[in-house]
């Protein structure tokens, strides 16, 4: 089956003969086997499918149809479509390769549905009761573009996250895959693509947004060799999963960047670093590097370019500062992850203290695009200071959680409202926390943002990995607070003074508010402490870490005030300042309550109305729950 | 030109911004800046104002035209909550601890006039580490600012320490958490003199030292080392490089000591011994290169990492340990002490001595009772009250007061190769070299130093090596065989002896040189230079030992090496416990396998795999061994070794093991 393919001629020409075999089926069903659907059974559905075939007497495998022979159906398992809340989800696809004309999405697809699914399929129906339906409207939506979750969306590094089988690399060739290497080793110099890849505003998708191509040209620039490429997977926000999506989802993709990247700056190795936690992603993106090299894509002279290029895939042992670029270099050295200071930059000295261009996994995803359609069609997609789009891992209490990709410069009212469908518990919004441990928590009032570096950076969150974990009225903001200081204090390296102690304290801080015992001089110490962490801090980590901090007490200091003066917490959420209460006019003094309580907080004669002690009250609820007659309640 | 503050100052390939606020008269307080050592940047003591930007000034590089403010209330508001931070999870028991008066969080907090900690105070729960008998080390006190990791990786070569867990927990400690005598520690000290706190500090045998002064049946005895006769005066603010020798010996006799004997007596006896081993290793052919042994922190590296050069160590024994045997073998025999016990306490620059003391070769003869580092006399004598710049100057107590400048030089790096190389020109009748006297080929300070000198017609290659790191190098260069040498002096620590980690701490980086100069300066001015032709050493020989290198020399001066194990640690069952139930009657045997770097190199996972085959299915085998991988059972020189039934065998390969096992099940 592996063959070298060692000119533009042969990539063409397997190019052609596998979308030649794809279309001798009439339907693609693709299943999704991203970490989502997978966790949802999706293996089961797709053994499922094929068995339900194989009764109907139906061949459903790539191989037979590269012979040449014609079959009703090709049943492929494919990478993560980011809506993975409504997973395992199939995508049907009907006539030609490419098939934009027709297609049909399934979610919540169980192993019982197969058999009505190839059913429908031989009858040429749909399978009503699979497809999307929109809570709100009731509306039905047939194929996946349409849906409203996707509506908004243009999907560049998730182009064919969904679509093409990942661990087959014929797929992605077929889909145009290795075009754009073909194109940069063949028809452009290194000098062409630093300059392309330049103005198309391609800026760092990691978090930092450091413009792409002015990284490049320091690393061509730098004197040193080897030189090295390094593609970093080590994506650790909480709930952020863009970057595992595209590894999973389109690996070749990740790999054609870094390929190109290799070019431009005239490195001949890279490294992938991706954390243990995602063992798909290593798995499919170690198979991608072994059938890229058997297939010649990767190695000596590729496409007899006279360009050589090998990748090497590192695991992380999965700590979350290991995505600063230095810590990250450190660990693939086989050192203890931790940060130091720059200059001098990894384009100088990085890996093994040789010039090294070290891109986040989407920033790279986006090149071969770029190479594709050019520089003027990228940043035309985006904002002028920022090009292209943005991936976010949308969270929280909206109605549609999942990943969506954004131009640049979309409000964060279009993502939320219209990708995410508006809050799905029907209750007010009130925040969303962007950029991850790193980020803000940004109001109402900002809702109407577009959505780029600097103009998030200007308000106090980021971009960052992309995370954005939407909040309705029912969070206290100091919790959030709280909770992504405990993130980064246990995942602080521990090296730098301000970000070991500093985020120590802070949090000891928030705790001190969330339990109602601190005074207005804790809320002034933590204010003050935090712009001191921020400030001298030694890596992007630590500087960052108080911004949920910072934001909440920027647009939610209304909030931090009641905990700490009135201790109340006004979303009702902090166990401590919550106080149970009975209504006299409701007990009836039967006592269940007194007898229930575990710490005999409740007083009263049988037949007079009973009374709580706050001090001894440990607000477990027992006693709402026994109490038959609805007359203890809480209140914060 | 940089600003700094508003003053100009021109740059002069400044490699950062610290050293040029500093040439601007600005001292900025840092916890991890050490100039030898590589820029960490963690403690971030050091943030300035540089054109509006807040940077850390020692890594960042100086640019043309800088504008640099060091003042401002933004900077001083950073410098004090972080000591505030380091404070509040620090143990503040500043009253009782060694480093009281010469800690630098201490130091800094008071410059800065911190008054208050807004932080609550941590507990400090993480247990003391008293396992080394060098070095102690106390985890509460640690500020995390790496100063000793990376002394003890990128300049001791050694890596023992390094950084564990993440977040508020992170720490510094050996491997697996094991305690420091358990790891490949070789008690350097270089750690300890770069801790800024108390969290690394010498094991204080002072209380020892005191009992025994105060015991009446007991003859204490002491020894001075020549580094310490450099240093000690720091200690009392007699400023760098001050010698203070006959201020010790009078001192000494004030504490109680009976006899104040000079270690420059014995280096000047190791030098003849030395010598004589290096005159017979050129007549036999070898082996080279002659390694010289003074270094107990040397020794040491070398028995656990390098266990084939073992045998080119000299087998002579340290300086100290010397001085200990001649006192404890020919002193006492030759004078009455009227039944009471001598007790020998040698004075020394250096931690490792302490361990010395305590190998196994030492274990019965016992040549020195107890080791005092340079600080720990120093804290001695301030304790007794004594006015140190007051006292008059002593002498050193006869037999072994007289000395001469070659032995002095054992103080210094390249000292010992001085020493040997005036010795070799006595030995070897170079009249020209005699008067000479001076090697100043040998001399420096640089980690690595080579020379060639020609004496009587012979044709000697020498190397000099400071620092473990250095050593490490050039063994390295040495077995890939692109060095050959006849000698290679090794110390452990940068500068050597006068650098040593028991010597006083000290923040001036010239402290070192001061201490070498003065040392060269007392042997430029002394009449007795030649260590053959100290009258001391000859009448040693003359009454005790005979000739250099004669039997009773060899007794009483030479000792042996051993490969040694780098960590401590339990055995790995490979067969479980439950396989190897009483059998057929018979008791089962444990087999512990040896799988350390050096039977594994030699083959020991073939024979673990035989094992493994025929443990489970030979039915003479199967439940009755325990079979076991263990770690380094310090038999590396002799194949691959296994211990049965607690017994080592040796030279186990895979085609005889099944007969060694044989036997040993018919013995059980």
């Amino acid at each position: 089956m592996t063959k070298t393919i060692s000119n533009v001629n042969e990539l063409q020409k397997l190019r052609e003969q596998y979308k030649a075999a794809i279309s001798q089926a009439k339907v693609r069903v693709l299943v999704c086997t991203g970490t989502g659907c997978v966790a949802n059974g999706s293996l089961r559905v797709y053994e499922k499918l094929a068995e339900a075939a194989r009764k109907r007497g139906l061949e459903t495998s790539i191989e037979v149809l590269m012979k040449g022979e014609k079959e009703p159906l090709l049943l492929s398992k494919s990478g993560c479509h980011g809506f993975c809340q409504k997973g395992p989800l199939v995508r049907v696809e009907v006539s030609g390769t490419g098939r934009e004309g027709s297609n049909t999405l399934y979610i919540h697809v169980k192993p019982e549905d197969a058999d009505d699914i190839i059913e429908s399929i031989i009858a040429g129906t749909v399978v009503e009761r699979l497809l999307y339906r929109d809570l709100s409207t009731g509306q039905v939506y047939k194929s996946e573009e349409e849906i409203p979750f996707y509506r908004l969306q243009k999907r560049v590094t998730l182009e064919h996250c969904g679509k093409i089988d990942p661990e087959d690399i014929r797929d992605y060739i077929a889909h145009g895959g290795y075009s754009a290497v073909s194109k940069v080793l063949l028809e452009t110099t290194p000098d062409e693509v630093v300059d392309l890849v330049s103005r198309s505003g391609l800026r760092g998708r990691g978090g930092g947004g450091f413009p792409t191509g002015k990284k490049w040209s320091f690393a061509k620039a730098a004197k040193g060799s080897p030189k090295y490429v390094i593609c970093n997977g080590d994506e650790g926000d909480p709930g952020a999963f863009m970057d595992r999506s595209v590894m999973e989802g389109d690996p070749h993709r990740v790999l054609e960047g870094m390929i190109i990247a290799g070019y431009a700056i005239g490195a001949s190795h890279g490294y992938v670093y991706v954390r243990a936690e995602y063992p798909l992603a290593v798995r499919r993106m170690r198979k991608a590097v072994d059938d890229a090299r058997s297939f010649g894509l990767l190695g000596d002279n590729i496409l007899g370019s006279g360009f050589s290029f090998d990748v090497t895939i590192r695991e992380g042992a999965g700590a979350f500062v290991c995505g600063e670029e230095t810590a990250l270099i450190a660990s693939i050295e086989g050192k203890r992850g931790m940060p130091r200071p720059r200059p001098p930059f990894p384009a100088n000295c990085g890996v093994w203290g040789k010039p090294t261009v070290i891109n986040n996994v989407e920033t790279l995803a986006n090149i071969p695009s770029i190479v594709l359609n050019g520089a003027d069609w990228f940043r035309a997609l985006g904002t002028p200071a920022s090009g292209g789009c943005k991936t976010f891992a949308l969270a929280g209490q909206v109605a549609n959680t999942g990943l969506v990709e954004v131009p640049m410069g979309t409000t964060l009212r279009q993502v939320i409202f219209e990708c995410g469908g508006g809050i799905r518990t029907g209750k007010k919004f009130k925040a969303a926390q962007i950029g991850g441990p790193s980020g803000g928590c940004l109001p109402e009032s900002l809702l109407d943002l577009p959505l780029e570096y600097d103009t998030l950076t200007k308000v106090g969150a980021m971009v960052g990995s992309g995370g954005l974990v939407v909040m309705d009225e029912s969070t206290c903001m100091v919790e959030v607070a709280r909770f992504f200081m405990n993130f980064i204090q246990s995942e602080s390296c521990g090296k730098c003074v301000p970000c070991r102690e500093g985020t120590k304290q802070l949090l000891a801080i928030l705790d001190k508010i969330i339990a109602g015992k601190a005074t207005m001089e804790d809320l002034q110490l933590l204010e003050e402490l935090a712009l001191i962490v921020k400030d001298a801090s030694l890596c992007g980590l630590g500087k960052t870490a108080p911004n949920p901090v910072l934001s909440t007490l920027k647009y939610f200091r209304d909030e931090y005030i009641a905990h700490v003066v009135n201790k109340r917490c006004p979303a009702g959420v902090c166990t401590a300042l919550k106080e149970y209460y009975i209504d006299e006019t409701k007990c009836r003094g039967c006592t269940l309550c007194a007898r229930v309580c575990p710490v005999s907080a409740i007083k009263g004669e049988k037949g007079k109305p009973h009374q709580i002690d706050p001090s001894k009250c440990i607000k477990c609820g027992t006693c709402i729950q026994k109490c038959r007659f609805g007359a203890i309640s809480v209140r914060s | 030109m940089i600003t700094v503050d508003g003053v100009q100052v021109k740059l002069d390939g400044e490699k950062n911004l610290l050293e040029v606020i500093s040439k601007a008269g600005i001292n900025l307080p840092t916890f991890c800046y050490l100039s030898e050592l590589s820029v960490y940047g963690a403690c971030r003591m050091c943030m300035v104002d540089a054109d509006g930007h807040l940077v850390p000034a020692c890594s960042t590089p100086p640019v043309d035209g800088m504008n640099i403010k060091t003042n401002t209330d933004r900077i001083r508001k950073i410098r004090r909550t972080i000591i505030e931070l380091l404070l509040a999870n620090h143990d503040r028991e500043c009253t009782s601890c060694e480093r009281n008066g010469s800690c630098k969080l201490q130091a800094i907090a008071y410059q800065l006039g911190i008054d208050k900690v807004r932080f609550p105070q941590a507990t400090m729960e993480s247990p003391v580490d008293a396992s080394s008998p060098s070095i102690v080390r106390n985890p509460n006190k640690c500020i995390l600012c790496g100063d000793c990791v990376r002394m003890c990786r990128e300049v001791q070569g050694m890596g023992v320490l390094d950084f564990q867990f993440r977040g508020s927990k992170a720490a510094v400690g050996p491997a697996f958490c094991k305690p420091l005598a358990e790891v490949d520690c070789t008690n350097c000290g270089q750690c300890v003199q770069v801790c800024p706190t108390g969290a690394l500090s010498v094991k204080n045998d002072v209380p020892e030292v005191w009992a025994v002064l105060s015991e009446p049946d007991t003859f204490p005895v002491i020894q001075v080392a020549p580094a310490v006769r450099v240093a000690l005066g720091e200690a009392f603010g007699l400023g760098k490089g001050k010698e203070v020798t006959g201020k010790i010996a009078a001192a000494l006799r004030r504490l109680g000591f009976k006899r104040v004997f000079d270690t420059v007596f014995s280096a000047d006896l190791t030098a003849v011994e030395e010598t004589h081993e290096l005159l017979g290793r050129l007549k036999d052919g070898g082996p080279f290169p002659l390694f010289t042994s003074c270094c107990p922190a040397w020794v040491k590296m070398l028995e656990m990492h390098y266990r084939e050069y073992l045998g080119n160590l000299s087998s002579c024994m340290s300086p100290q340990q010397m001085l200990g045997s001649l006192i404890k073998n020919c002193l006492c025999e030759d004078v009455s002490r009227e039944g009471k016990k001598v007790v020998v306490v040698s004075a020394m620059p250096c931690t490792a001595k302490k361990f010395e003391i305590r190998r196994a070769q030492f274990e019965e003869s016992k040549p020195v009772d107890l080791v005092l580092t340079t600080s720990e006399l120093a804290r001695m004598i301030k304790e007794a009250g004594i006015d140190f710049e007051a006292l008059e100057e002593a002498e050193f107590d006869e037999p072994f007061g007289t000395i001469t400048g070659g032995g002095l030089l054992f103080g210094a790096t390249g000292g010992v190769a001085e020493a040997v190389l005036r010795t070799a020109a006595v030995m070897l009748a170079d009249e020209d070299a005699m008067k000479k006297i001076v090697f100043d080929e040998v001399r420096g300070l640089e980690g690595i130093r080579e020379a060639e000198v020609t004496l009587a017609g012979n044709k000697l290659k020498v190397c000099i090596v400071n620092g473990l790191g250095n050593a490490r190098k050039l063994l390295e260069q040495i077995k890939r065989g692109e060095k050959h040498y006849h000698v290679v002096e090794v110390m452990a620590c940068p500068g050597g002896c006068a650098g040593g980690g028991g010597q006083p701490i000290s923040q001036d980086p010239c402290v070192k040189k001061a201490r070498i100069s003065k040392i060269i300066g007392i042997d430029s001015a002394m009449k007795l230079r030649l260590p053959p032709e100290n009258p001391a050493v000859k009448e040693t020989y003359r009454r005790w030992l005979g000739e250099p290198g004669s039997q009773r020399a060899h007794e009483c001066l030479h000792t042996w090496y051993g490969p040694r194990k780098r960590i401590a640690g339990e055995s790995i069952a490979i067969t479980g416990d439950e396989t190897a139930k009483l059998s057929k009657g018979l008791k089962p045997v444990d087999v512990e396998v040896c799988v350390g770097t050096g039977c594994y190199l030699k083959g020991s996972y073939d024979v673990l795999k035989k094992l493994m085959e025929n443990v489970n299915s030979n039915p003479d085998l199967v439940g009755r061994v325990n079979l076991k991988a263990t770690f380094c059972l310090e038999h590396c020189d002799q194949g691959v070794s296994a211990r049965i039934n607690g017994k080592i065998v040796v030279g186990i390969t895979p085609e005889n093991v099944l007969e060694v096992l044989g036997k040993a099940l018919k013995e059980a």
